[in-house]
This record gives structure tokens, C-alpha cells and sequence, in this order.
């Protein structure tokens, strides 16, 4: 049974006025709400930035890590207890830049977690410079005339590894972002959710209007099952941005290939050192 | 009786299945061995070695004459032949004489032709069994126990046959040995992953990087049997941060790398300082910087280890000194680290990690795991503050789902009880303090002062740390045999120094020398700095290859004792 403090919101912030992480953490916690699940139940993974202050702001166990580092310590955790519900979360310098070898690596090992990675196309909490997603004609301080690479899209890389779950959302569609949250919580499997979400500080080109007028919902004549739709709809941006299940395909997840992975967690079980005595033998 | 075989060859000759095999008919046949192995970064070509030391005392380090030199190839004795003592033997495949001295040919390959070609290596085991008056029956025993059944025939066939072509050289060596029922022949690196796994590791996430793989590889092995996850991280900075969520999770956790590694990593060992998730990092060290020396054996990370990450937090650094100081330290270092929350790194070296040596049986007896987490029904397990200000500085661990109602939430920025972010001076500071005092709580409760070895009265004092104690052992040996009063600390707890034992011996007229494989002099400076007592010498190495206890009492003459 949910305490009813469990996934509230608190009232005091590090965030801007107006910024993309509010609607964000209200369609979270509303998700969160919804599903039959307790908090303690629940543990999120963070990095660095504005977006990883999350476990902070929102009623959950939390492990706020390092710049780039919010997966791995997700994937040992699942380890030693996997009926615990995992949520890593960061944003995009932190996740497709610092950390992006071990998105790659876990899109790989397919650990049932789920992803959000808020995606505002710059670096906020360093104070404005170019995010792997931003786009090329962006200037700041320091990329004064654009930025020196072609941007990431953090969709058509996870359609091309063939990820588990793969999905967009935009934090001006609550109802849209919640559903997504959802599916994705109830995905059994890695889940990726990139969301678009407007930093009002620090990028004046990419704000709530800008994507506004682009992003469109994928409707029911999508299938997210056909990996070649999939990857073609994975293409689309600029003036069209699709936001919903972009792919979806079940598939053996990190547990299925371990080779101890019995239902009782392993922080369950008691260990008494005799067991191991047995092993001198092999030392004769 | 003092007896070194050294087998060579190149990478790809099955030099390995050689050492591996005689080690154990050695073991069995009842001598003190010490094998070490000296390769070279490849897996074909080259030159490679493994020396066998056999001995009627215990032995704790390799030895540079030779006895029975094996040359797989003709190189070997090109290499190895000034140290052939004048009566030893070269054991070579061939026709003619390679040396002055006595060779025994054996036709290796023309055996191994009629039987099975890949089994060269197995004529040899045959052969050496021979030469060295060994009981055919204890290596039919491990061959059948080595090989898997496909192959199992062929190669008894190949023992026999070895063992016919050749003539009994040595028909005394095993006058006075008998049978050790109680004791083991183990490897550095397999004994620190046994230790953890009896210590109730759960999860190992690890790179692979020489020469601390074969950890990995003996934990990924007792998958099957046991409750124990290993996984191969992507690099480095997973492996650690895995570590740590599993630790969060409530497991004990683990990696193991190099120094390279151990750089990659050190970010993540402030992490765990400054969360207070306790975490065991085994750093098998070779020479560095960079790539260095990647197969070879060094002390170079003493104080770079003891210096991770930025910033001041508690952190313990053990080295401990031989295999079997190597298992109790596995099962040591994993409920120190859940007792004080912290990360303990252990270092072990190339040296000491593929050396395999025979010891007493592992004591089971008083190994107790304990975890000391949060029981349910704790006070404190209501409102639960994961870093609550406590007498020591220890805060009661719960691990996520652990208690109804309660959540676990850890942060690696500074942080107020609760774990949440906060910036404020006052909490800053009583959170520092809080982490600074579980450290003296360590100190009072559980470092290990150094083993002394030596009388009352001495006029030198070796320093050892981690794997010098071997080759200093014999020096020390050596030494006394020659009325030079020297006396032997060897440190396995490194960080935090333990001071009184070393303060006790230390007097104006000892004069304090340590023996170390780095370039620098490490441990002598973090004695000086930590005691403030003059540490006038330093025998040091830095080649990559181990000392032997010969060369550290030659050194010790020439550069210690000649020199006042």
C-alpha cells in the first residue's frame, strides 16, 4: 500500500523559473502516482547537472553519482536487488556526452530500467554551452560561431542499436509525457525516453514555442514493432519531430543472461563462509 | 636442499601447462615451492619464463641460480645460461650439445608426433619427472585431474613415453620430504578472489587489465556455484560505479584493476568516500605511468593509491604481503568496508598475483561476515537519516526497500543528514568531521601493526611493504646467517600508517632502510612524512622484474652497509 507522501514533489528547487525540469518532475511524480508501486520500492540514478538534482526534488530512494556515471551504478543494483523499480535520469550533456559510452554499452546488456534523459540541447548548470544535441548553429560564450560537431540524435542512435524501448516525449504535453512514463516503467527491458524539454536560461533558439510548432503525435497507423518504419521515423527532425513510441521490441533483458538469476534477490540471501571452504580442494 | 628449475620458451609453447603441472606434482610430492612467472606482453613469439624453487624449508621468494634449466627453445639458454650453476642441467629437444655443460636431449617433438602433436609441453612434464626422481604415479594423478577427458589418454601416453626417454639425475631430492595433507599451493591472485568470495562478495565488476584478470577469472568460475555475479564492465569508470550500485543495493561489492585502471577509477573512490558506500578496489600493480610495463611487477602506486581522488575523505590502503596474506585480506577488507563505509583499496602486484607458493590450509574457523547494517527494529530505522551524526561518525546503513516506509538516498554532492544537497557551511563542515572521525575510529579498532621479524638488538631495520616482505625474508635470512644484526618490519596495513611498533624499534642507533620496487623511495617518504623519523636508505627496483632475496642481501651490503 503507497504512503500518500510517496513520489510527492517538494517545494524548494535549484530550478529556474519556468524551467522544462518542472513539468517534467509534475508528469513524473503524477506517473509514479498512478502505477501500484511504493516508494521505497523505487530508486532512481543520477549524474551531474540540473536534471540529476531530480532525486532530490521528488519523493524516492535516490543515488545522485557522478557527472556522466548515472547508468552504471543503476546495472549493479539491479544486481543485488532486481525487484527494485530503477529509474536513471539525467540530462543530455550528462548522458549522451560524459556518459555516452555506457549508454551504448547498456542498450547492449538490455537491464530492465527505465531511461528519462532531459533533453533542452545545451549545458545548463555550467551555464550555456553546446550539449552533444545541440544544434549546429547554435552560439554561445564558447561555441561563438556554432558549434565544431554535427549534433547527436540520441533516437536514431537508439533505433540503430536495436534498444529495447525507444521513445520521445515533450514536457508540453503532460498527458503525452505521463503516458510515456508509464509504457516505459511497464516495459520489460531497457526503456529510453528522450524528452524535450525547453531550458528558458540558456537556449532561446530551442524554447517551449520552437517545439511547439514541431512535434506531432505518432498515432495508432504507427507501428513501433517494424524496426524499418521505426528507423525512418527515427530520421524525422527539424521541422517535424514525431514524440511517442518510436520502436519497441522485447528481448532478452541483462538478468535472463546472468548466470545466477533465481527470483530471490540476492540481498536476500545469507551467506556463511563454511560454503566456500569446499574450494581448497581444487588448491591440493 | 635448494633446488630451481626454470622452464622457457615463447609465448604459445605451452610453457604455462608446463609450470602449472610440474608446480602441482612438485606440491604433491611434498616439497616448499615457490613459482614465479616472468612474461612478456604477447601471446605468440617472445621470450617467457616460470621458475620453480623446491626446498625441504619454507621458501618465500625466487632464486636466480639455476639447477635444471628447461629450454623449450634454444633462445632460453642463450638468456639463461649464466645463471646455470656449474653442475646443473639443460633440458633441451635437439641433437647435440648446447652448452658446457651437462645437456640431456629428449626428442620432444618426435614423441609427441606419434601420439599427439599439441602435446609437447606433456613430454617435458614426462621427462622432468624422470631427471628429478619424481613419483610417476603422483603425475599420472595430476595429469588426469589437469587434462579433460578427450585428451586424457594421449597425454598419460606422453607423460610415460617423456618420462622413459630420459635417465634419473637426482634420485635424492626427495630423501626427506613428506606429503603436506594440510597445506595449499595457490596463486595470488586466485587466493584475494577466494578470500572475497568467502568474505560473501556478491558482485565483481571489472575491466580486464593485467595482471589483475585472473581474479576475474577465478571469481567468473565460481558463478555456478555460487551467489556471486561477475560482469565486464564497458571500462573502468562503470566497473567502480557498478561496484557501487550494487553496494547501494545492499551486496558487497568489488573490482579489481591496474594502475591505469586505479587512474580511471579515482573520481569513483571519492565517490564512494564522500557517500559513504563501502566498496573493495584491488589494485594489482605493474609498472606505470601509462601502459609502462603492462605483464611485469612493480610498487609504483603506494602513494598515488593512498592520495585518490581530491579533496580529504577516509579511505584505507592494505598490501598485504604474500598469498595467503592475500586471502585473509579479501574477507578483511569487505567487512572493513562495510563496518566504516568506506572504500579500501587493496595492493596487490604482477609479483605476488602469479606467484603460487605453499601454505597452511585457510583457518575458516573465526572468519565471521559482518555486515553492520540497520536491524528493522532500530530506532533509528524510523525517519531514516542515512547520514545521521552519531558519537563515531558511523550512520546506521540501510540499503533501498530494506525498511517499510523509508528511503535511502545518497548524494556525491555535500549533503545534510538525510542525503539531500545542501551548500550551507555549518553542515559542510560536521559532515567532513563526522566522515574524518570514523577514520580514528579505524586506527583504534582495527589496523594491523607490521610483523617484526628479528631480535632485540639489531643496527638495521628493513621496511617492507606488500610483496617485498618475500624476497626481504630471504635477505633477512641471509643477513643473520652472517651476523649482521638486521631486523625485518613488513607493513601490510598501509593506510592509515600504523606508527607503534615501527616508533618501539626506532632508535638513533637503527638505522631504518626500506626495500621497494618503485624509483622513488614511496614508503620512505610516507614514513618520514607520517612519522617524522629519518629513514636514511632505500634498496630499490624498478625494472619490472621481482628481487630475489640474493640481490636484496648483496644490495644491502653494498649500498647499506659499506656505506655505513
Amino acid at each position: 500500500m503507497a504512503k500518500n507522501t510517496d513520489f510527492n514533489i517538494t517545494e524548494e528547487t535549484a530550478w529556474c523559473p519556468g524551467c522544462g525540469n518542472f513539468p517534467l518532475r509534475k508528469a513524473l511524480s503524477s506517473a509514479l502516482k498512478e502505477l501500484d508501486i511504493d516508494a521505497d520500492q523505487v530508486a532512481m540514478f543520477t549524474g551531474i547537472g540540473q536534471a540529476a538534482k531530480m532525486p532530490h526534488y521528488i519523493n524516492l530512494n535516490g543515488f545522485n553519482g557522478l557527472h556522466g556515471r548515472s547508468f552504471p551504478p543503476a546495472v549493479g543494483t539491479k544486481v543485488g536487488n532486481h525487484k527494485l523499480k530503477v529509474i536513471v535520469e539525467s540530462g543530455d550533456g550528462c548522458t549522451y556526452g560524459e556518459g555516452g559510452n555506457h549508454i551504448l554499452h547498456n542498450i547492449r546488456r538490455n537491464p530492465d530500467v527505465t531511461h528519462l534523459v532531459h533533453n533542452n540541447q545545451i549545458y545548463g548548470l555550467t551555464k550555456g554551452q553546446a550539449s552533444p544535441t545541440s544544434e549546429e548553429y547554435i552560439q554561445t560564450g564558447i561555441q561563438i560561431k556554432g558549434t565544431t560537431a554535427a549534433p547527436f540524435h540520441p533516437v536514431q542512435f537508439a533505433v540503430g542499436m536495436g534498444a529495447s524501448f525507444v521513445a520521445r516525449s515533450f514536457v508540453g504535453d503532460q498527458d503525452h509525457l505521463k503516458d510515456m512514463i508509464k509504457k516505459a516503467m511497464n516495459h520489460r527491458g531497457y526503456a529510453l525516453i528522450d524528452i524535450l524539454q525547453p531550458c528558458v536560461s540558456f537556449n532561446k533558439i530551442n524554447t517551449y514555442k520552437w517545439y511547439s510548432e514541431r512535434v506531432y503525435k505518432l498515432d495508432n497507423s504507427y507501428d513501433p514493432e517494424n524496426i524499418n518504419e521505426a528507423f525512418n521515423k527515427s530520421r524525422e527532425w527539424g521541422d517535424n519531430i514525431p514524440i511517442g513510441v518510436i520502436y519497441k521490441n522485447e528481448q532478452k533483458i541483462f538478468r535472463d543472461r546472468l548466470v545466477t538469476n533465481d527470483d530471490q534477490p540476492l540481498v536476500e540471501k545469507d551467506f556463511d563462509p563454511q560454503e566456500a571452504k569446499k574450494i581448497m580442494k581444487e588448491f591440493k | 636442499m635448494d633446488f630451481n628449475i626454470l622452464i622457457g620458451g615463447e609465448a604459445g609453447q605451452g610453457l604455462k601447462t608446463v609450470d602449472n603441472i610440474m608446480g602441482k606434482i612438485l606440491f604433491r610430492q611434498g616439497f616448499n615451492i615457490f613459482s614465479s612467472k616472468d612474461f612478456m606482453s604477447r601471446i605468440r613469439g617472445g621470450h617467457n619464463f616460470m621458475q620453480l624453487r623446491i626446498s625441504d624449508q619454507e621458501l618465500y621468494g625466487p632464486i636466480e641460480e639455476i639447477d635444471l634449466l628447461v629450454a623449450l627453445n634454444k633462445e632460453t639458454v642463450d638468456i639463461h645460461k649464466d645463471n646455470l650453476k656449474d653442475d646443473g642441467i639443460v633440458l633441451i629437444e635437439g641433437e647435440s650439445n648446447v652448452l658446457d655443460k651437462r645437456t640431456l636431449l629428449i626428442p620432444a617433438s618426435v614423441i609427441a608426433k606419434d601420439i599427439n602433436p599439441k602435446g609437447v609441453n606433456t613430454v617435458f612434464v614426462g621427462a622432468i619427472t624422470k631427471i628429478m626422481g619424481l613419483d610417476l604415479d603422483i603425475a599420472r594423478d595430476v595429469i588426469n585431474d589437469y587434462f579433460d577427458d578427450d585428451i586424457l589418454e594421449d597425454n598419460i601416453q606422453l607423460l610415460e613415453r617423456g618420462y622413459k626417454s630420459v635417465e634419473c639425475v637426482y634420485d635424492d631430492l626427495n630423501a626427506n620430504i613428506e606429503t603436506k595433507d594440510d597445506e595449499l599451493f595457490i596463486d595470488g591472485n586466485s587466493a584475494l578472489g577466494f578470500g572475497a568470495l568467502t568474505g560473501g562478495l556478491r558482485f565483481y565488476s571489472a575491466y580486464p587489465m593485467s595482471p589483475s584478470t585472473g581474479i576475474m577469472n577465478f571469481l567468473a568460475g565460481k558463478q555456478e556455484d555460487y551467489d556471486l555475479i561477475v560482469e565486464q564492465a564497458e571500462d573502468e569508470l562503470a566497473a567502480i560505479n557498478m561496484a557501487l550500485g550494487g553496494s547501494y543495493s545492499g551486496v558487497r561489492s568489488m573490482t579489481g584493476t591496474s594502475g591505469g585502471g586505479l587512474a580511471l577509477m579515482n573520481e569513483a573512490i571519492g565517490l564512494a568516500g564522500l557517500t559513504e558506500t563501502p566498496v573493495v578496489i584491488a589494485d594489482v600493480q605493474r609498472p606505470g605511468p601509462a601502459t609502462g610495463l603492462p605483464t611485469r611487477t612493480g610498487q609504483g602506486d603506494l602513494l598515488f593509491a593512498i592520495n585518490s581522488a581530491q579533496d580529504d575523505f577516509p579511505l584505507m590502503v592494505i598490501a598485504p604481503k604474500d598469498q595467503e596474506d592475500l586471502f585473509y585480506t579479501g574477507f578483511r577488507a569487505l567487512n572493513l568496508a562495510d563496518k566504516y563505509q568506506i572504500p579500501i583499496i587493496i595492493l596487490s602486484d604482477q609479483f605476488n598475483a602469479d606467484s603460487s607458493k605453499n601454505l597452511k590450509e585457510f583457518n575458516f574457523d573465526e572468519l565471521e561476515i559482518d555486515r553492520n547494517l540497520i536491524s528493522e527494529d532500530d530506532p533509528d530505522a524510523k525517519d531514516y537519516k542515512r547520514y545521521k551524526f552519531t558519537e563515531d561518525g558511523i550512520s546506521k546503513r540501510a540499503y533501498p526497500g530494506q525498511l517499510k516506509g523509508e528511503l535511502v538516498l545518497v548524494d556525491s554532492d555535500e549533503h545534510d543528514e538525510y542525503g539531500h544537497i545542501v551548500e550551507d557551511s555549518e553542515t559542510r563542515i560536521k559532515m567532513v568531521n563526522k566522515r574524518a572521525k570514523k577514520i580514528d575510529k579505524l586506527i583504534e579498532e582495527d589496523l594491523e601493526e607490521p610483523e617484526y621479524f628479528g631480535d632485540e638488538d639489531i643496527d638495521y631495520l628493513m621496511l617492507t611493504w606488500g610483496s617485498s616482505y618475500g624476497p626481504a625474508r630471504d635477505a633477512f635470512e641471509l643477513l643473520n646467517n652472517d651476523d649482521y644484526k638486521v631486523g625485518l618490519l613488513s607493513f601490510s596495513d598501509v593506510w592509515p600508517l600504523p606508527k607503534e611498533r615501527l616508533k618501539e624499534i626506532a632508535s638513533d642507533d637503527v638505522k631504518l632502510v626500506t626495500v621497494e620496487q618503485n624509483s622513488s623511495g614511496q614508503f620512505k617518504s610516507l614514513i618520514r612524512s607520517e612519522t617524522l623519523l629519518d629513514v636514511q636508505d632505500s634498496i630499490l627496483k624498478y625494472d619490472g622484474r621481482p628481487f630475489t632475496g640474493k640481490e636484496i642481501y648483496n644490495r644491502f651490503l653494498d649500498e647499506v652497509i659499506d656505506n655505513g
